[in-house]
């Protein structure tokens, strides 16, 4: 599990889009198992890179299930053979009381684990999710956090873009930072979000309290 | 895939057909009135089936586009097809080219340019707010130029001539207009279908789209295409007819899983159900002339839609 951290303005979602093959990069390329991510067709990336944006949007009033089978789309298998990975990933989720409902009838958190359980059902290689737990409480944070683990438990790459540097530094196994553009650490989490790298990139004086795995950050 | 709109408004539809044969200022008794054959074959029928043509573009064109737009208020006519196509129709009126073919053929002329237009303005990059404000300019400047070649009409009977085809009707049309129409409609509405998916996938939003593979610039290819094929030759047979892409939709949802891929047939039927009744309406109504179809759909769909905003409100808000 690799954590994108850095401050507003940054270039984190930048890069994920970049990662996901959705901005064309100025300089550069972008990889995907050794060969260029820009000689896939978009169905083949499509397959191996399940995308969440930071906006949850969901235009029509879909049933849970449904919108959970859109994450088929790039196999062309919604009603037929991906039916079980659907219903995996509504199971993953914990969703499966409420496939038939609506998703205006949601809570917050039951409809981020709802778009959550929509990529996972397309059983991409790679996760790339932009700040998945915006908005969203402690309980659900640690929820869906757990569930991403899970995913990458289960063989998949999951990169996030992650505000909460505590859930970076005790979750994640490799953390870029960056800042203004550039990258300005990339290890893992105890060396690229130490306290100098905190001060340098965030001119945020804080030191991390805590054992490892249950880190937090005292500012000030 | 046969879903359950899909199934009511078949059957809906394969009950209205024969009722609206035999509606007309005269009912029609197969049996004993004169010329019965005559009626139905040459006049009745072809306008029956014309209707449903025109329905079915239009309902399926304002599906699509309510997908694409993520939106339930767009309408098929805000691509600028619809005017495109009306602009064409009344050149033709104008220089007085308005024969029984080529008129369609002008409107048809005019859907084709604003399609060009379209795909010229919309070019590789396939945004989609873009691409609609550019479709709505289009549709005012074509607008505004219809509007001044009325103002250059020569004489009120021209001006007259004009804007009550513009008003939209299915008077007497022959199997002719149904020949143009019925292909060209068909295949628009193949287009729109194959389009679906990606219609689907824009549910989650313009880059969650194209994270689940859909190519933005040819799907937009496929709407311009698939809404100019159906409302264009719609246009062209039967004038402007407003309100069936914007209600048509709504009606049919409620029914569906709500994706805009599982509302396209339906939508298809349930537009060609609503032309089919309101244009035999129009045709029983005791008027001293017949109620023109275009404003008989308004008339009917404004206070309808009201009432339907006024039982979502509590929904919107």
């Amino acid at each position: 599990m690799t954590a994108i951290c850095g401050p507003n303005g940054a270039g984190k979602s930048t890069l994920l889009g970049v990662l996901a093959g959705l901005v064309a990069p100025d300089s550069g390329m972008a990889m995907l198992d050794g060969a260029a991510l820009s000689g896939l067709t978009p169905r083949e990336r499509a397959r191996a890179i399940g995308y969440l944006p930071q906006a949850g949007e969901v235009a029509w009033d879909l049933s849970v299930a449904s919108l959970v089978a859109l994450g088929r789309l790039p196999h062309g298998d919604g009603q037929g053979g991906g039916v079980r990975a659907v219903a995996a990933a509504l199971s993953a989720l914990g969703l499966d009381a409420l496939a038939a409902r609506p998703v205006s009838q949601l809570s917050g958190g039951e409809r981020a684990r709802a778009l959550l359980a929509r990529v996972l059902a397309g059983e991409p290689r790679w996760i790339l999710a932009d700040e998945p737990l915006a908005a969203l409480d402690l309980a659900h944070q640690i929820g869906l956090m757990a569930r991403l683990a899970d995913a990458a438990r289960a063989g998949a790459g999951v990169v996030l873009v992650l505000h909460d540097l505590a859930l970076a530094m005790n979750r994640a196994d490799r953390v870029l930072v960056l800042d203004k553009g550039r990258l300005a650490a990339d290890g893992p989490p105890q060396e690229a979000l130490s306290e100098a790298v905190i001060r340098q990139v965030w001119g945020v004086e804080a030191r991390w309290l805590g054992q490892p795995g249950a880190r937090a950050l005292a500012a000030g | 895939m046969m879903n359950r709109a899909t199934a009511i408004f078949s059957a809906l539809l394969v009950l209205a057909l024969p009722l609206s044969l035999l509606a007309g200022r005269i009912w029609l008794d197969p049996w004993t009135t004169p010329n019965a054959t005559a009626i139905l074959m040459e006049l009745r029928l072809p306008r029956g089936v014309l209707a449903i043509v025109v329905g079915a573009g239009l309902g399926a064109a304002g599906a699509a586009m309510q997908g694409y737009l993520r939106n339930p208020l767009a309408d098929p006519g805000l691509f600028g097809i619809a005017p495109g196509a009306a602009l064409g129709a009344v050149l033709a009126l104008f220089f007085g080219l308005a024969t029984a073919w080529l008129l369609p053929l002008f409107a048809l002329a005019g859907a084709a340019g604003a399609m060009a237009l379209l795909a010229l303005i919309a070019g590789r990059a396939g945004g989609i707010a873009l691409f609609t404000l550019a479709g709505m300019m289009l549709a005012s400047l074509a607008g505004a130029l219809t509007s001044l070649i009325i103002s250059f009409a020569p004489n009120a009977f021209a001006v007259s001539e004009i804007v009550t085809w513009l008003m939209g009707a299915l008077t007497d049309r022959s199997w002719h207009e149904v020949w143009l129409a019925a292909p060209l409609t068909l295949a628009g509405i193949a287009c729109l279908a194959m389009a679906g998916r990606g219609l689907d996938a824009l549910t989650l939003g313009e880059a969650a789209a194209r994270s689940l593979g859909v190519e933005p610039a040819r799907l937009q290819a496929w709407l311009i295409a698939g809404v100019g094929l159906t409302v264009g030759s719609g246009v062209a047979v039967a004038g402007i007819v407003g309100f069936v892409g914007l209600i048509v939709p709504h009606l049919v949802r409620p029914l569906t899983d709500r994706r805009p891929s599982s509302l396209l047939v339906p939508s298809a039927l349930a537009g060609a159900l609503l032309v089919l009744v309101a244009d035999a309406l129009c045709r029983v109504l005791p008027l001293v002339t017949e109620l023109r179809l275009g404003i008989a759909l308004s008339l009917l769909g404004a206070p309808f839609f009201l009432a339907l905003l006024l039982r979502m409100r509590r929904e919107i808000a």
